[in-house]
């Protein structure tokens, strides 16, 4: 792979991805190319068809045309009976998944496990790592998002902000080159979204690659690199967040910030 | 009523009962080994899969256990080829097994309906957080799906085991001694239907008591997720 001592390196690229929920178009053709180190910050209205987005590319949902290329590796793709894009070798659906992180708005622990097992479970079972060696990076990975002492815990007896920053660390515990924010704090109580947000924002100084499906404008404005706006399945707006948000191009971009920004 | 008579049954009641707890876990054991695959099916999408435990499930719920008793202890032995086979007839011949193969059949059926729901219970996000981190889909319903099913089926299989060893009175129709069976057998001698049935009733309420309290234990066991911290809130309101 052809590699540039200057500029980062393309980890995650999207070509004109579409997405078909029967009759309707949720996705018209969407492309990304996220580099190293890079914030995405994915905005838009219900309905505008981020979160599928963020699913199609690691096939939570089965695309209904688009590319989606991970460090220079194409994803190889068939359709299925119904027209959808299905990957076409398990192996590589592996490796896609296991390289892009995914945090869920509603958390998504397995309850019957405890904090700790929560995190070595995908690490163990899909990297083969041994139980010493997941069990040392799961406790580290604790450490960072300052739940170390909660460890023997099991979900249920943490709080939503605690969950989800177990749920953070159980995506980092698979080392991925780029970890997907599905709306991560949209089913938080206020009061717990900060904790949660501090988590995310010291990933962006460490420079991992994120996209990051959120409402949260101001947050959006401050720690991501590029701003995403999508507006009925297409991009609407992209650009850095600071001229995006404070001259924005569309009427419809005004208005949705002039919905969030109170 | 007298009580002498029920102390002096007990020894060849406690004999029965013996044969119905055999009966009851032998025919649980291979029920359940039936019913995790069946259940699994069952909860698919796939038409093509889930067709013949459908037919299955639908074919021994659908007639009286009696029924299917008869049917494997009277019914197979019209066919010649099970009389004259060596591996067949052995096993099909005694009462005990016929006994033990029906209620495993007809029990398997309902537990695979019951981890059916129970798998469909399963919180589809949960099954996504799986797959998102990479796992296969047999890694997925052997770490998450099924542990998580089998503590959601847990109390329903407690009321299937229950029901069945009370169903299992039933093997006393082809000749078995069980409880039920010995009951009989002993009042045939004493003439004391009244004192013998009694007793018999009192073993199967024991029984059944210690099932109840077996199973509980067992779920206490496994939902330590649920249940609140010991020592109280230290971290607070559960979501979700």
């Amino acid at each position: 792979m052809p590699s540039d001592t200057t500029a980062p390196e393309t980890v995650l690229a999207v070509e004109d991805m579409h997405k078909r929920f029967g009759d309707i178009e949720v996705l018209r053709g969407i492309s990304l190319e996220a580099r190293t180190g890079d914030v995405v910050a994915i905005l838009g209205s219900s309905g505008s068809g981020k979160s599928t987005f963020l699913r199609c590319l690691n096939f939570l949902e089965t695309p209904s045309a688009g590319r989606i290329h991970v460090h220079g590796e194409e994803i190889r793709t068939r359709r299925d009976a119904a027209g959808m894009l299905r990957p076409a070798s398990h192996g590589q659906l592996v490796r896609l998944r296991t390289r892009l992180g995914m945090v869920f708005q509603q958390f998504n622990l397995w309850p019957h496990m405890t904090v700790l097992n929560n995190l070595i479970e995908a690490p163990r079972r899909v990297r083969g790592l041994g139980r010493a060696e997941a069990i040392e990076k799961a406790e580290a990975l604790l450490e960072k998002v300052g739940l170390a002492e909660r460890r023997d815990y099991y979900p249920a007896h943490l709080s939503g902000g605690q969950q989800q920053r177990v749920a953070i660390a159980r995506a980092l515990a698979m080392d991925p080159d780029v970890i997907l924010f599905d709306e991560p704090t949209s089913a938080l109580d206020p009061e717990l979204v900060g904790e949660v947000l501090a988590v995310i924002e010291a990933l962006a100084e460490e420079g991992r690659t994120m996209l990051i499906v959120t409402h949260e404008i101001g947050f959006a404005r401050d720690v991501s690199t590029r701003a995403l706006f999508l507006h009925d399945g297409r991009v609407e707006e992209d650009g850095a967040p600071r001229d995006l948000f404070s001259n924005p191009a569309s009427e419809r971009l005004r208005k949705f910030l002039s919905r969030h920004l109170h | 009523m007298n009580v002498d008579v029920m102390i002096a049954a007990l020894p060849k009641l406690l004999e029965g009962a013996w044969l119905t707890l055999q009966l009851l876990f032998i025919s649980g054991f291979f029920g359940l080994l039936l019913a995790i695959p069946l259940g699994i099916a069952r909860a698919s999408r796939s038409i093509a899969v889930k067709a013949l435990p459908f037919a299955y499930i639908f074919f021994f719920r659908g007639t009286p256990l009696l029924v299917q008793l008869f049917l494997v202890y009277y019914g197979l032995s019209q066919f010649e080829f099970v009389r004259e086979s060596p591996i067949l007839w052995p096993v099909l011949s005694d009462p005990y097994w016929c006994a033990i193969i029906t209620f495993a059949l007809h029990t398997g059926a309902y537990i695979a309906e019951i981890l059916r729901g129970a798998i469909q219970a399963v919180p589809h996000g949960e099954v996504e957080a799986a797959r998102a981190l990479g796992m296969s889909r047999a890694t997925t319903t052997l770490r998450i799906v099924l542990p998580r099913a089998a503590r959601i089926g847990l109390p329903a299989y407690g009321n299937e085991l229950i029901l069945m060893l009370k169903g299992s009175a039933l093997a006393s129709t082809i000749t078995l001694l069980d409880l039920t069976g010995m009951a009989r057998t002993v009042i045939a001698r004493n003439y004391m239907p009244l004192e013998t049935f009694l007793m018999a009733g009192l073993i199967y309420m024991i029984i059944t008591f210690v099932l109840v309290r077996a199973l509980r234990f067992i779920e206490h066991r496994v939902s330590a997720h649920m249940r609140a911290r010991p020592g109280g809130a230290v971290g607070v309101e559960p979501t979700g």
